[in-house]
Order: structure tokens, then sequence, then C-alpha cells
């Protein structure tokens, strides 16, 4: 370590330090050789940190200063939703009742859990226009996995054998990845010169062996599939299922719901949408949401109502099986449903309508001074390139989101999706006032100034972080993923 | 409304400066045949207080750990957590942050990330870990995925000593995969060494195993270890609770290959079931085909260390279709949980943690062995969870149980018929003495 280096917790330990208050044992003490035998024991204790509980709180403390976050500043990720996580639904997700509920309790001893996972479930069937839901998924990409895993299970019992799957060329990668996971083989479909799916190319592509074509609405320019019900009805002329990868749909509430454009399934990040918070990169959670065909395919078990009780349902012979243990991540639903009982139908209406505004105001704000690529109205996001200043000064967009970064903003999601070059994907959400919109968008016009005027400075950002640009092909080419203690052999 | 700080003086500002006229403009492009025509029904928005009423209501209403003496494990564990993990680890700062993909402004993220992965490979004694998937049946899923891709074997070998949830999971994920999933039934609780020396062949790409195994047992894994690269299969041990390893020989002691399991009981709450943490370990050669995020440490433009998500060209937002996974959000916040969890209790806590769990359900163990009625139905080494026979079908037992204030274990019909008159009965450092002396009593009544 160098003097200038923020120390690692391992660096801070001291042999003998303990923060642990554990008791002695409250039972007969027998020998240990007694309880477990010797051959199955540990021979050496693991090397973890011998420090005091002021030390670790210190050390978590100021590793969060060096962490930025919605509680500091403006984090307009595109497709990533980073809205206000209310402080309420927290406190209300730590009540005992929830956070201390094993999950095998007994149903009948539950029952606040499960009404609260089949209320939530209720509402999002209105909300979207769909049939039935689970939460086993514990994020996005793993609701797609147990779509597909459905839908294959639904060809199946069809007698049916299909082989691919169609995402457009502006998919999240977690498409294309789960299609494989689930067996299927990918074919991308181009996106036409307005920034919808090419019905032509969708049409040449589809055929009795695609089981599904995914999705994204408003797709990641930003944009909505002007055609999308035309699309459906061509999936669905072929059989195929049509999937809504719901990452977007901050833009649709209480205007359009993806079970009357057509979809047959669709996964919704609570994470995003329904306001929990991200976590750093989790957890998230899903509700994976589907049309009555698909029902039997859910994995078990399901949330059901009986009179006024609720149960778990296991008997279901068509079912996937399970893709996870237990329920899902409940603790992350809690949050979800707090928020929706907070807001009802009115407040989710003026969410997405916000949520638009707000995203279109930025993107006429930065038309003079950022290429837009699609210049037509966007729905909770849209798509700027730094392809100008890339021309003009050699000032890359990975450039101007490290410059960002300087003037107290995270950056935006860069290089996505790949069908624009430099892609700046921006999305403000609703949650973010006039003022601070305004200076985000000052922001970026002084880094294009910058651009022209001092590339060099724009070049070598960031400059007031606690660390200056990092190395990454370093670190890919030389992997070092874990300390290791001195005078100690490897494990 | 709240949550939109937008005034309709700033939203006429807005709507003038983009040029149109309503909010209602801004939607043209969505075609009338698939817009809303009628107002949703959904239940009235609540203010604040009314909020807190309703949820505290449904809350009171579940048995949870507080209310109730819980004896139930089964993957999930009633351990003590320290509450500086959570009052850490809730810090806005970490909670409420992005994934760390501009790692200048997320080194506090990173760092903690990199001393979670070392964590955890000390724990484990393996040599690379990732920065946590969903839970511990879905790793165990993404361990087998990757087994069959570093050795091109479709075939695996499973105990039915392993989670009984964890085994339906890799199923599931099997079924797009085309991996063929051979079951190797218990015998009396443990793995039959012999028996899957018979099954494990040169098609086997992985023998599974968990350790303490579903039913508490401490298995003999060095032997099935040897059976599995005998055959040149990978080993692949399963855990639903980590700290065991402070105390039993973990997973690298015994060369196993891949170690994946469940991170609840490291500083987790019950949480009904989730979110947990995905736990996923292996040696640094077969560190490229490992699915999951990973930080790695380097140095920033001026010599100073700092942290990157590293090795990214496996994940799917690069590789697409081609990539390890498809795993994107992770469970990043567990994973710092657990970290701060294994800071505060370091060497000596986690094999406090290991013995206490040990002696007290030993204890236990013995008191409800002594009772009438009630036999131990799988003798050999446990840890901290034992399988009971009951004199009534178990789940009974549960539920007279309750009405006196225990969480009495999870009855096991719900996994295997054949077992509807057994009980998994689990202690942690949680429970006291004086607690294990009144179930034992109410046991006793139940006869």
């Amino acid at each position: 370590m160098k003097e200038r280096d923020f120390p690692l917790v391992f660096e801070r330990s001291t042999p003998g330090r303990r923060a642990h208050g554990l008791p002695e044992p409250d039972v007969p003490e027998v020998p240990l050789d007694e309880l477990v035998p010797e051959w199955a024991r540990r021979r050496t204790p693991p090397a973890l940190p011998e420090v005091s509980e002021l030390e670790v709180v210190r050390h978590y403390t100021l590793l969060s200063h060096r962490n930025f976050s919605i509680d500091q500043g403006f984090v307009p990720l595109g497709s990533c939703t980073m809205k206000y996580n209310p402080k309420l639904h927290e406190e209300v997700a730590r009540f005992e009742g929830y956070s201390r509920l094993h999950p095998y309790t007994p149903e009948e001893l539950a029952q606040g859990a499960l009404r609260l996972m089949f209320e939530l479930g209720e509402e999002l069937r209105e909300l979207t226009g769909m049939d039935a839901v689970t939460f086993q998924p514990a994020a996005g990409a793993h609701g797609e996995l147990t779509a597909l895993l459905m839908i294959r299970a639904y060809f199946a019992h069809r007698g049916e054998y299909r082989t691919k799957v169609l995402v457009p060329d502006s998919a999240h990668g977690t498409n294309p990845a789960s299609a494989r996971m689930a067996g299927y083989g990918v074919v991308t479909v181009p996106s036409d010169n307005r920034g919808n799916m090419d019905l032509r190319q969708l049409e040449a592509a589809l055929g009795p062996d695609v089981a599904a074509v995914m999705l994204t609405n408003p797709n990641t320019l930003g944009l909505f599939e002007e055609h999308v019900d035309r699309i459906a009805e061509l999936a669905h002329a072929h059989g195929a299922q049509m999937y809504l990868d719901g990452a977007n749909l901050n833009a649709m509430l209480g205007i359009t719901r993806p079970g009357d454009q057509g979809f047959d399934v669709m996964h919704t990040n609570l994470h995003k949408t329904f306001s929990t918070p991200h976590g750093g990169g989790g957890p998230g959670a899903c509700a994976l949401l589907v049309k009555r065909h698909l029902e039997p395919f859910l994995p078990v078990p399901v949330v059901r109502r009986e009179q006024d009780r609720y149960l778990l349902e296991w008997e279901r012979p068509q079912s996937i099986g399970r893709v996870r243990a237990f329920y899902g991540n409940f603790g992350t639903l809690v949050r979800a449903y707090a928020y929706l009982r907070t807001l009802g139908a009115e407040g989710l209406r003026a969410v997405a309508e916000h949520a638009v505004l707000h995203a279109n105001y930025l993107r006429v704000r930065l038309a003079p001074y950022y290429r837009i690529p699609y210049d037509r109205v966007c729905k909770h996001e849209f798509v700027a390139s730094g392809i100008r200043q890339k021309q003009t000064s050699g000032v890359t967009t990975k450039d101007i989101a490290k410059r960002l970064l300087d003037y107290g903003f995270h950056a935006p999601t860069v290089y996505f999706p790949l069908t624009v070059e430099e892609a700046l994907m921006i999305e403000p959400t609703e949650t973010e006032s006039l003022q601070v919109l305004n200076a985000f968008a000052e922001a970026m016009m002084v880094i294009d100034r910058e651009a022209r005027e001092n590339p060099e400075v724009v070049k070598t950002a960031p400059h007031s972080m606690p660390v200056r640009r990092l190395d990454e092909v370093r670190a890919a080419r030389f992997p070092d993923l874990r300390w290791k203690p001195e005078r100690r052999s490897d494990p | 409304m709240r949550y939109v700080p937008t005034t309709p003086e700033e939203r006429a500002h807005m709507l003038r400066t983009i040029g149109v006229r309503s909010v209602e403009d801004l939607f043209a492009d969505i075609p009338p045949r698939v817009r809303l025509k009628a107002p949703l029904r959904m239940r009235p928005s609540l203010s604040d207080p009314d909020l807190v009423r309703y949820f505290r209501a449904l809350a009171e209403e579940n048995a949870h750990a507080g209310k109730v003496v819980c004896f139930a494990g089964a993957g999930a564990y009633d351990h003590f957590i320290p509450p500086a993990v959570w009052q850490l680890a809730s810090r806005g700062e970490f909670l409420t942050a992005y994934t760390p993909y501009q790692p200048e402004v997320s080194q506090g993220a990173l760092q903690a990330g990199y001393e979670y992965q070392t964590m955890v490979c000390e724990l484990l004694g393996m040599e690379v870990a990732n920065a946590s998937l969903y839970d511990g049946a879905s790793a165990l899923a993404e361990a087998v995925a990757m087994a069959r891709d570093l050795t091109r074997r479709d075939r695996m070998v499973v105990s039915t000593a392993v989670h009984p949830e964890y085994r339906q999971v890799v199923r599931t994920y099997t079924a797009g995969l085309e991996v063929e999933v051979v079951e190797i039934p218990h015998q009396g609780g443990f793995t039959p060494v012999e028996a899957v020396a018979r099954v494990v062949d040169g098609r086997t790409a992985a023998v599974v195993v968990q350790q303490p195994n579903f039913f508490g047992g401490v298995e003999d894994i060095r032997a099935l270890a040897e059976v599995a690269h005998a055959a040149g299969a990978l080993f692949l041990l399963a855990t639903a609770d980590p700290l065991a390893f402070g105390l039993l020989e973990p997973p690298g002691g015994v060369g196993a290959d891949i170690a994946a399991g469940e991170g609840q009981p490291l500083g987790s709450p019950l949480n009904f079931g989730g979110p947990y943490l995905g736990i996923i370990a292996t040696r640094m050669s077969f560190v490229r085909r490992m699915p999951g995020r990973l930080v790695g440490a380097t140095v920033d433009a001026e010599g100073r260390r700092g942290f990157v998500l590293t090795l990214q060209a496996r994940e799917q937002h690069i590789r697409r279709e081609k990539a390890t996974s498809n795993v994107c959000t992770n469970e990043f916040l567990n994973a710092l949980a657990a970290a701060i969890y294994l800071a505060l209790l370091g060497p000596d806590g986690v094999r406090r943690v290991a013995e206490l769990c040990v002696r007290k359900a030993h204890y236990l163990k013995g008191r409800i062995a002594d009772l009438p009625g009630y036999t131990l139905a799988f003798p050999g080494p446990t840890f901290h969870e034992f399988v009971v026979r009951t004199p009534h079908p178990a789940d009974q037992i549960v539920r007279v149980l309750a009405g006196k204030g225990f969480l009495a274990g999870v009855p096991l019909g719900r996994f295997d018929p054949e077992l509807g008159d057994c009980l998994l009965v689990c202690v942690t450092e949680s429970r006291t003495r004086e607690e294990m002396d009144r179930f034992v009593e109410a046991l006793r009544q139940v006869v």
C-alpha cells in the first residue's frame, strides 16, 4: 500500500482485535471431537480482518463517501430509471414482521406477507393489462430467462419445437444472453430510420421456427415502437409469443398497457419503475406477468386467494419448476408495493407524464450542442451522440462522461444502444427538479465548449475525484481479484 | 404530486421550451388503438401515516422470528446480525447507488466488492469469488452451467441430500441446456460415496454435493471429491450456510472446483426468502468461465490503487448471446452487508458462531432424542440442523407449537411424502438454553 492509497479493511487489521460481542456457550461444554469429527474440521482459520467495531464503522463510512448515489446527486442513466427512493418505504420494509419472517413459516402464519404479494400482483396486473404474475425471478434478466423457459414449455405442451428468438438490434444485452440460456438461437432484427423495429425485416425473419419476439418498449432509443400492435399481429400470425422487456415501463404508467399492445408475457424491474433502491447493482426484483394461456407454466409456488385466505399453490403440473429458492426478493416487493400504494393510479400517471416531460425538455435543450440521431418526441429517455465532439476535437463520449463527474453529475449510460455511435443515453426521471435539469444541461454545454477550446481538460477528466482515470486494461490483463495476506501461502 | 417536484408553472415553461402545447402532445406517437380508454382500477393512494398503519398491520399478521422462537432453517437462517451491518449498508451512498460502471465515482462500492470477494475466498478456501449472484439455488444452477462449459460434458450427478429447491432450480435451468441430471438418493441422510462412484463416468461434468447437507449432516466431502476427480469430473460443493466453514473444512480444503451457495447467513435478514445472496467461487484458472461481476484492483493515472469492474468480456452487455450468463443485476447490497458482517466477526467470531451453533444444536438434539416419542431420523455427524422423527405428522407438530410461541422447524413432508413424520430442526447462536428447554417441554406435551 502506498501512502496515498485508501486502505483495505484487511490493512487496518491488528491481530487479536475484536468487534463481535458473541457469548460463551450456555450449554454444557462437550469436547468438540464428540460433536464434529476431527477429519471434517477446518485446519487454518480464514484470514479475515481483525478490527474493532469503530474501525469497521469508520472504514465503511469513509468508503461510502467515495461512492456517488441518488441521495447525493443526479444519475441520468438511460434504461436504469434512477429515481428517488423514498425513505418511508425503506422503513416499512424493515418492519420485523417482514424482515424476520422465515420463508417456511406455515402459510396460515404468514398471511400478511402472502396478502402483500397477492395485492401487489393485482395492482401490477391492472397496471400492465396482464392476467397472472410471479415474483420469483430475482431481477429483470432472471425474468427473461423464466419467461423463455415458460415459452419453451408452452410450445412443448403443444407439440411444437421452435428454435429461434428475435431481438431488435437495440435490445439490452440480457435479451440475447437469456435466449441462449433457454436454449434458443438469436436472430437480430435491425431498426428502421425512425428508430422502430423494421417491419419488413421482421416479416422476413418470422417463421414457424420463431418462438418469441423480444421487444423493449419504449425501446432503448427512448422511442415508442409506433407499430407495436402490428409487430404483435405479425408475430402472432406465425404463432410466436410476444415478450416485453419492461425495463422502460416508467413512460407508460397509466397511459398505455403492454397487455393491450399485444404482449403475451413481460417483466418489469421493480427497482427501476417502482422505485426500490438499486443498491450499487442489486438487489432488484422482478414481476413477471403473463396472459392466461401461459399461466399454467409459471414457476411454483403461485400465491392464490381462497375466500379471505392466502395460500401458496404447489400443485401445478405444467409449471417449469423454480428459478430460485423460496418466492423471490420479498423485501424488495414490500418497497415496491409501498410505492404503488403511495401513488395510486393518478400518481402513477403523473410519474409517466413528468418522466416524459423532463426527458423531452432535456432533449430539446441539448439538441443545439449534441447530435440527436432520432429527433422525434421521446419517451422517458433519449439518446444523444458525442460524434460531433469526437470528429471536431477528438473528445469521446467516454471523456464527456468522465468530465460530467467533475460537475457533480453521474454519467449517463454510454456506448449503448450499440446502434448509435458515441451514444449517450439520458434518462432524467420524474423526480428531478427543473433546476437540476438546467444545471445538467448547462454542464453539457460547458463540456461542449471545453471540447472545442480546451479538449485536454475533458480528455484527462475527472480531476476532482478521489482517483483519476483508472487503468481498466491492466485490470483485465493482470487480474487482481482479491487481497492476499502476506507471509502466508495461498490457499 | 408525491415525489414529483415540478410545479404547474415549471411544467408550462418546459412545454413552451419543447414547443408543444400540452403533455398529451408528447404521447402523440402512441397509437390511439393501444391507449388506455378508462382510468385504471387500482387501490386508492395512502397518506404516509395511513401507509405505515396498513403495512404494520400486515407485518404483524406474520409469525416472525421476533415473535416466535425460530427453530426453522433449511436454507434460511436466523443468525444474529450486528446492528452496524445494516446501519452501514443502508447508508444512502451505498443503498441508492447505481452499478459501478463509472469507477471514479464508485470506489466505495468497488472496494467493498473487492473486500467481499477476498472474504468469501478466505471463508471457502477458494481462489476467486465474484461479487454475488441472486441466491444459493440459482448460484448452484449457474455453477452447473459453468461445469458443463468447462468440461464439455453434459451429465450432472447430484445428491438428493442437496436442498430440494436448489435441485429444482438446477433442473429448470438445465431444461434449456441439454444437460442430464442424475440424482443419487441419499442413504440415511447422507450421500452414499459408493453409489456416486458407480454412477460417475466419462460423461459426468460434475458431482454436486452440499455441505452441511440439507438434513444438517456433515458429509465426507473429501471422499466425494476424490470420486469426482478420479473420473475427470469437477467437484461442485453447494452450501446453504457458509458460516459452517468457520469450523468445517472448507470447499477449497478438499479440492472443490466450484463452490456455490447461499450467503444469507452472512448478515442478511430472513426477509421471507429474499433478497438473499448467491455466492460462487472457483479456481483462478476457471475465472473466465465464471458468471457475474468481478471487481479487480488496478491503478489510476497517478499510480494510486483503485478498483474497477473487470473481465467484463464474459458479461451479457458486452458478449450478448455468447456471455457466460445473463446475470445483470446482482445482490451487491447483500454482498456489502456480508463483507461488513465478516469484518465485524473476524476469524475469531466466525469460528465462535460456528462453535456456538454446533454446541447448542447438539444440546437440543440430545434433549429431543431423550424425549419419549421422538427419535433422530439419521445418525451421523451434524452441524446446526438435524432431522427428528415425530410422533405425529410433522406439519401438525409445527402448527401446535406455533400456538405455544415456537416455529418448531421445517416439516420435510413438503419435499418428500415419505418424510411426513420428519422435522428439520435448526439451532443458531441466537437460541438460548432457556428457549431450547422450553421448546423441549412444549414438544413433550404434544405427545
